[in-house]
This record gives C-alpha cells, sequence and structure tokens, in this order.
C-alpha cells in the first residue's frame, strides 16, 4: 500500500508536468487544428533556460533563493513566450492555408532546428541544475515521504491550471479563444482578430511548457537538448488520451499518464513503463477513438 | 497560374532551338536515366556509392510509406517499427538458422505484412491525427522491446551481427558496387509494380478514399479494407527491405528504429508531394544526399536542416514532384 501511495504521489508530480506541456499542444491543436511537434521543444528551451537564470551567479547570489527561483520561472516563461510568437509567424502562418500535413512537417523542422540551436548553444553534454537550487526537504507523512520540488511542483501546476481553465472559460479573450477554436470564419464575423487570437495561443502554449520544463530541470536536476522529444511525446500522448482540443482533457490526460507510467514503473518493471503507457493508450483509443473528454464530431457529409 | 505558365513559355523558349534534345529528353528519359545510373558507381568513389546505397533504401521504404500516407492518406509516423520487424526477422532467422538472405527477403516482408495487419486493424477507424500518435506509440513498443532483449531474441542494446550475405552464384555481395545494383534494382522493380498498382482499381480507389472517405463508401468502396490492404502492402515492403538494410549494415541495433527516423520517411512523403513516385525518389535524395552535401558545414548541418525543411514546406507545399492527379485538382480548385 505504502508503494502505491508513493508511486502515486511520484505519478501525480511528473503528471503535472506532462499536463502543463499537454495544455500546449491542446491549446495550438484546438485552435489551429495543428500538431505543433516543436512544443516539446519550447518545454526543453524553457529548462536550459532556467539552467542558466538559476545557476548564473546574479540571480543566485545577490538575491534570496526563493526570489531567485521565481525570477527564473518568469523569465524563462517570457523568453520562451516570445519565442514561440516568432516561430508561429516565420514557420506556421505562412502555412495557414495549405494543407495540414505540410504544417506538420514544417512543424518537425523548427523542432530540429530548435534542438540544434539549443545544442550549439548549450553544448551536447547533459547539463546539470546546481544542487543548492532547491532546498532539500523531506515530509514524512503517514508512512510515505514527500520531497520539498513535489509540493512545488504540485502547487505551481496547479495553480497555473486554475489560472488558465478561469481565464479560458471566464474572461472575454477566453470566450474568443474558443470562439476561435469552433469556426476561424464565423470568429472573424463575431468582430475577433483570430491572427491576434492565435498569437496569444503562441505566448501561452510555450510560457506554459516552459514553466514544466523548469520545474522538471529542478526536480530531475539533469536536462539534456533531446528532452523535447522523449517529455513532447509524452504530453502529446497525454493531450490524446483526454481528448485533443480540450483543456480539462489536457489535464486529466497528463495526470493520469504520469499515475500510469510510476504504477507500471513500480509493479511491472521500468524498462517496460513506456510500453505499458503506449498500450493503455492503443487501448484506449480502441474504445473511445476520441479520448477521454473529446467531443463526438459528427463527420460532415 | 501566372508563374506556371511563365515556366512553361521559359522552358519552350529554352527547348525551341534545340529539338533533337528536346525529344531526346522526352522519348529517353527513362533510358537515359537508367544509363547514368548504371555508370555511376564506375565513376563514383566508394563514399558516393554508399550515399547512393542508402538513398536508395530510403526509397524503398519512402515508396512504402507512400502508400499509406500518400495514397490512402493515412497518418503513419511509426513507418520504421515495420522496418524493424523486417530486418530482426532477416537478422534472427540468418543467424540462428541460417536462412538464406534470398529467402529472408520475402519472408521478412510477409513477417511485417503480418504485424502491420495485425497491429493497424484495431486501430484503423482511427481519425487523421488519433492515428498518427498511436502509430508513434507503436513505433515505440516495437522499439523498447526490442531493447528489452526478450527471451534472449533481439540482443538488447548491442543489437545482434549479421554475417551472412546475399549470394550469386557462388559470389557474394558485399562491395559497395554490388549493393548499389542490388537496391537499385530493387527501387526499380518496386517503382515498376507501384506504378501498375497506382493505375489499377486498387490505386484509384485509395485516391478516393483518400480525397473524400464518404463519398467513396457511398460509391461502394469497402474503405476499411482499402485502408487495411494499403496498411498491410505498405509495412510487407518496409519489411522486405529490413532484409537488404540488415545485409548492408551487418549490425542491426535499436538506434536505427527510432522515432526520428520514422519522422524522416515522413518527411520524404511530404517533401516529395503526397502520393508520387518520382516525388519519393527526389524527397529521399532531398533528405539523405543533402546532409552529405552540408557535411562541410559539420557543425551546423542539422540546423540548416531543419530550416530547410521550413523553407521547403513554405515555398514548395505541394511537393518537390507533386502526382499529376493531384496537381489536376489544385489547379481546378485555383480555377474556382
Amino acid at each position: 500500500m505504502a508503494l502505491f501511495i508513493e508511486q502515486l504521489v511520484n505519478g501525480l508530480t511528473v503528471g503535472a508536468v506532462y499536463a502543463l506541456v499537454a495544455l500546449g499542444y491542446t491549446m495550438v491543436y484546438g485552435v489551429m487544428r495543428l500538431i505543433n511537434f516543436a512544443h516539446g521543444d519550447f518545454f526543453m528551451i524553457g529548462s536550459y533556460l532556467g539552467f542558466t537564470l538559476v545557476s548564473s551567479a546574479l540571480v543566485g547570489g545577490a538575491i534570496p533563493l526563493w526570489a531567485s527561483l521565481i525570477v527564473a520561472v518568469v523569465l524563462s516563461m517570457a523568453g520562451v513566450a516570445i519565442l514561440g510568437v516568432i516561430v508561429e509567424r516565420a514557420a506556421y502562418r505562412p502555412l495557414r492555408r495549405s494543407s495540414r500535413l505540410t504544417a506538420v512537417v514544417s512543424a518537425l523542422g523548427v523542432s530540429i532546428f530548435l534542438q540544434n540551436a539549443v545544442m550549439l548553444i548549450w553544448g551536447p553534454r547533459y547539463r546539470a541544475y546546481p544542487p543548492w537550487a532547491v532546498p532539500n526537504v523531506t515530509w514524512q507523512v503517514g508512512g510515505i515521504y514527500i520531497n520539498f520540488m513535489q509540493v512545488l511542483i504540485l502547487a505551481v501546476s496547479f495553480g497555473l491550471m486554475v489560472a488558465l481553465y478561469l481565464f479560458v472559460q471566464r474572461t472575454t479573450v477566453g470566450a474568443a479563444i474558443r470562439a476561435t477554436a469552433i469556426d476561424h470564419d464565423t470568429a472573424r464575423l463575431m468582430g475577433i482578430d483570430v491572427d491576434q487570437i492565435i498569437r496569444l495561443i503562441f505566448l501561452i502554449g510555450p510560457a506554459l511548457g516552459a514553466a514544466a520544463g523548469v520545474l522538471l530541470g529542478l526536480y530531475y536536476r539533469q536536462i539534456h537538448f533531446t528532452v523535447g522529444w522523449t517529455y513532447g511525446l509524452k504530453a502529446f500522448t497525454a493531450a490524446i488520451m483526454g481528448g485533443i482540443g480540450n483543456i480539462p482533457g489536457a489535464m486529466v490526460g497528463g495526470l493520469l499518464l504520469g499515475i500510469l507510467e510510476m504504477l507500471g514503473a513500480g509493479y511491472i518493471s521500468a524498462a517496460w513503463k513506456d510500453v505499458f503507457v503506449f498500450l493503455i493508450l492503443i487501448l484506449l483509443l480502441m474504445f473511445r477513438p476520441t479520448g477521454l473528454l473529446g467531443e463526438r464530431i459528427a463527420e460532415k457529409v | 497560374m501566372a508563374e506556371r505558365i511563365g515556366r512553361a513559355d521559359f522552358t519552350g523558349r529554352l527547348m525551341a532551338p534545340l529539338p533533337v534534345v528536346k525529344s531526346l529528353l522526352s522519348k529517353w528519359r527513362i533510358p537515359i536515366l537508367i544509363g547514368l545510373g548504371i555508370v555511376f558507381p564506375l565513376v563514383a568513389g566508394n563514399y558516393w556509392i554508399d550515399v547512393a546505397v542508402f538513398w536508395g533504401i530510403y526509397v524503398l521504404l519512402g515508396l512504402s510509406l507512400n502508400i499509406i500516407v500518400g495514397e490512402v492518406g493515412l497518418f503513419n509516423m511509426g513507418h520504421s517499427a515495420f522496418f524493424a520487424i523486417g530486418a530482426y526477422t532477416t537478422a534472427i532467422l540468418s543467424e540462428r538458422f541460417g536462412v538464406s538472405l534470398w529467402l529472408l527477403l520475402p519472408l521478412s516482408g510477409f513477417a511485417a505484412g503480418v504485424a502491420g495487419y495485425i497491429l493497424a486493424k484495431p486501430i484503423i477507424h482511427l481519425r487523421g491525427d488519433y492515428l498518427l500518435i498511436v502509430t508513434i506509440g507503436l513505433n515505440e513498443i516495437i522499439r523498447i522491446t526490442l531493447l528489452n532483449n526478450p527471451w534472449g531474441l533481439t540482443g538488447g542494446p548491442n543489437g545482434i551481427i549479421m554475417l551472412d550475405q546475399f549470394r550469386m552464384f557462388g559470389y557474394a555481395i558485399q562491395r559497395p558496387m554490388d549493393f548499389y545494383y542490388l537496391v537499385w534494382a530493387f527501387v526499380a522493380i518496386t517503382v515498376f509494380a507501384l506504378v501498375r498498382l497506382q493505375r489499377s482499381r486498387i490505386g484509384r480507389c485509395w485516391n478516393y478514399v483518400r480525397e473524400d472517405e464518404i463519398a467513396a463508401a457511398a460509391m461502394g468502396i469497402d474503405t476499411r479494407s482499402a485502408k487495411l490492404l494499403a496498411f498491410t502492402l505498405g509495412a510487407a515492403i518496409a519489411g522486405a527491405t529490413g532484409t537488404v538494410f540488415a545485409a548492408k549494415l551487418v549490425v542491426i541495433s535499436p538506434e536505427s528504429f527510432t522515432f526520428m527516423e520514422s519522422v524522416i520517411l515522413f518527411t520524404i512523403v511530404i517533401l516529395g508531394g503526397m502520393g508520387s513516385i518520382p516525388g519519393v525518389i527526389l524527397g529521399s535524395a532531398a533528405m539523405m544526399v543533402l546532409p552529405e552535401l552540408l557535411r562541410n558545414f559539420s557543425k551546423y548541418r542539422m540546423l540548416f536542416f531543419g530550416l530547410a525543411m521550413v523553407l521547403m514546406m513554405i515555398f514548395r507545399p505541394q511537393g518537390l514532384w507533386p502526382s499529376r492527379r493531384w496537381t489536376t485538382i489544385l489547379r481546378e480548385g485555383e480555377g474556382e
């Protein structure tokens, strides 16, 4: 039982990170019907920016640790958000009218470009967050151990998710995003600037991904320029599990995927955990072809 | 449209004073290409012959994926899984039981085809992007399984060393030049068969399903079995290519069959032009030969490569050599 709860907590932690990244996939997909394969790399770049900021003497020494962490997260989010808007303008906007697969290949090209750019800037080897970046505190709650980083990840990611959910559901801009997701042309008729909405999506999605990147970097400490694909693939799987295009779906999917993965690692074997995750995905889609929360879309005749 | 007319005009004027060249090019295009192909290894160094061998292997893989993605429009981004099944079938049967590679060629194709059929059957109904992630998932499942060395069959991360070669009249096909002729002979046979298939009833069915699945179903096409047939055939050709790949590479390990490999194959099809056979040949040249040409920029090679992918999609979204059926549709669209 202790193993079960421990893996559940580990799974929730990783799952919260997946959920944050999955939100970026699902929002872009919802509005543009594009699988943004470069999104995993936004996540990766976020963790590299965070690494540089946390380990730089400026942030590390001059201000207290908690403030430097906040500065690192916020600045990485901002930096990656700007990058996201640039990528959208340069690589996706010219393709908005062409076939969807064309845009997918463009996204793959962006992904290869970003990975190699990071490799050239930060070097091909693993980088590690400094050990002093996070207080090494562990609490014992009813027989299981929870560390500071897990609490931080859960708090920050749930905070961001709730904020996003309220923003999309309760504000006028959120309503405009939802309208654009349903139909671009009708949204335009209602006076919504669709280009502006897409730009906004490419600010929010990458920013969330970058936050996840810094959090995961602080949690596992090691980062590499290829993690974008590994985590991007998992997060995309999570978005599909929840029903792509659906914001609560991405959150549920991310958490579910994290928990399944950690339970698989704990009870089956760590080497086979990804097989287990993908098998569940395939089984789920066999019986619910549009994911857990995805709407059943009637095909147009 | 204006640009297209302009270009035709330009070539017309260029060719006008040279009617002999023009007729030579149009009538003897294919024999000239074949002649150049036969002469190439006699004049080129071993390094470039090897590049051409891998180009040929990627043409075969691209053609097999083109059936699935290009002809029927199924988003398969896990194609290297079937390639892996073929290569491992070859390596295991050859090393353990000494089966001849000539026999393994159809056998690996059959194994990959059966795997393709069984794996695709429960998921073939999925819509575009859901199918895409499931095929990526299948790719990962196969790769991790190979990595984890089930029953000591696959040799884990180190893979299998396969020493046997294709033999012909007591002569082993080993030199780059031998492989070159072998691979491109396979390409020629495959292209011939696929052109015939494209023009057949099945080929037209596939295109119909790609363009409008509901209308195709309404016309009495069994869309489900049309898709399954394409998937199985594509997997089988990739599997047979796995045999050639295993013979060429000698060491077969899971790192040759990653998600990245599937991405490259997918890009070849889109870059060349969906459903276009010459497009696949050009697309694989762009993906395989271009990085070799960029070797001088070694460090920045992949950076340029990613940039080139984006630029090609922006400036040539229909692909390098779009299929004729596809252009007809585009032209009509422009006329509206």
